[in-house]
């Protein structure tokens, strides 16, 4: 039984893990604003969601299994609001700028992450 | 063993590299960015350390209050080039900040390479002097008891704090409002998350401070949340300050400092002295003070973002 409950969570952890190394190279790779949004806000829902659901089990009891699931509740209210914040200013630039270089704008602007 | 190993030295180097990146960066935007990300890893380092009371208050106050005060500066700097050369220091200046902060740093390394092998501890000493105080976090009975007046005179510095930024406020606009007015947002995400995360903040605020008696937690990671959950509002444009005039508003902020300083003083008729706690009183007397300075240090948090009056008082 424990080894059972100790192979899924350390599947879900791993799997929670495989997001966030996703999320972040997203983040780092992708060529514009919106596309590095949607990478990072995988890693928050997803990566997140996994490693709490993989940590469940082994929490000592249901006060701390629910501030487990409190956190990644917050976390994903948090990463929404600011993804569509910074989403709704990426659109506000788009807008400003009358003609970007179509569309490809990779190296010059994305060097920084 | 080695694993953890691996991963200090990783954690290591990355708040090291952040750091060096913070300093290098040429936006301020940027370089703001890259403190917040310093101060969240070195978070992670007080954790690996076993020393969660300050991993909470380093990303509470470290990361996020200080970080939002100078993103605020950013943002309100835009377009100041004269006023930003004037005050950005001279090369000789940054040489000399960096040497004072070189040997600094290689003096501590010093003294902690030096240390002899079993370090000398007071632990033992403080652990065994917190038992009549009834609280079961250590280092809240040391900030409360041992170190009484230290944390007495911190909680009046942040009193100093908000006065330092009220009083830039120019002559005709004292008696405002702090801060610049925000635009009310009616829909929107951030009006969303302004409506919604207060009332789950605000409870996870007095939590954390509650919980400091027994676990890692305490007024200042507490108050620091509940100024969050003010702040959200006040950029969404919800709720809008009270004048700096507004005697509740003052009283807020003085609240904590006066009940602590109240306390102290009555340790001379009641205990052995200022700031003693009289046998059998010290947890609710510690409690009480926990609550005032609570309530304290989310007010003036909340003054030190919002900034000094900026609208002329209307009459």
């Amino acid at each position: 039984m424990s080894l059972l409950v100790g192979a899924f969570s350390t599947a879900c952890v791993l799997a929670g893990v495989f997001f966030f190394v996703a999320g972040t190279a997203g983040l780092i790779r992708f060529p514009d604003t919106l596309s590095r949004v949607h990478a990072l806000t995988k890693a928050d829902n997803l990566g997140l969601g996994l490693i709490v659901l993989g940590l469940l089990p082994l929490a000592p009891g249901l006060g701390a299994a629910l501030k487990l699931l409190l956190i990644w509740v917050l976390v994903v209210i948090g990463g929404a609001t600011a993804a569509q914040l910074i989403g709704a200013a990426a659109a506000r630039d788009e807008h400003a700028m009358p003609s970007p270089p179509s569309g490809g704008r990779g190296l010059g602007e994305g060097g920084v992450p | 063993m080695t694993a953890g190993l691996l991963l200090d030295l990783l954690l290591a180097l990355a708040v090291l590299g952040t750091a060096a990146w913070t300093l290098a960066a040429r936006s301020q935007f940027a370089a703001v960015i890259g403190f917040v990300v310093t101060g969240l890893l070195l978070t992670l380092v007080w954790v690996r350390l076993g020393a969660v009371d300050v991993a909470l208050t380093e990303a509470a106050i470290g990361a996020g209050a200080t970080g939002v005060i100078l993103l605020y500066v950013v943002a309100r700097l835009r377009g100041g080039e004269a006023e930003i050369s004037a005050a950005t220091p001279s090369r000789a200046q940054r040489a000399l900040a960096a040497l004072l902060a070189l040997s600094v740093g290689g003096a501590l390394a010093y003294g902690v390479l030096s240390l002899p092998d079993p370090a000398p501890s007071l632990a033992e000493a403080a652990l065994a002097g917190t038992a009549p105080l009834g609280l079961g976090n250590p280092v809240s009975a040391v900030l409360m008891a041992h170190r009484g007046l230290d944390t007495l005179l911190e909680a009046i510095v942040l009193v100093f704090a908000v006065l330092a930024v009220w009083s830039m406020a120019a002559d005709h606009r004292w008696g405002g409002r702090p801060g610049p007015v925000f635009q009310r947002e009616e829909h929107g995400p951030l009006s969303l998350l302004a409506r919604i995360l207060p009332p789950v903040g605000i409870v996870i605020g007095i939590y954390i401070a509650w919980v400091g008696a027994d676990s890692p937690g305490g007024k200042f990671q507490g108050g620091t949340i509940l100024a969050a959950m003010w702040v959200l509002p006040w950029i969404a444009g919800l709720v809008r300050p009270p004048s700096v005039t507004d005697w509740r508003l003052r009283l807020m902020i003085a609240i904590g400092p006066l009940t602590f300083l109240a306390v102290g003083l009555a340790g001379f008729v009641v205990a052995e002295g200022f700031l003693a706690y009289p046998p059998g009183f010290a947890k609710p007397l510690i409690l009480l003070i926990e609550a005032a300075m609570t309530l304290s240090v989310a007010a003036a948090l909340a003054c030190l973002i919002a900034g000094p009056p900026e609208r002329r008082r209307r009459a």
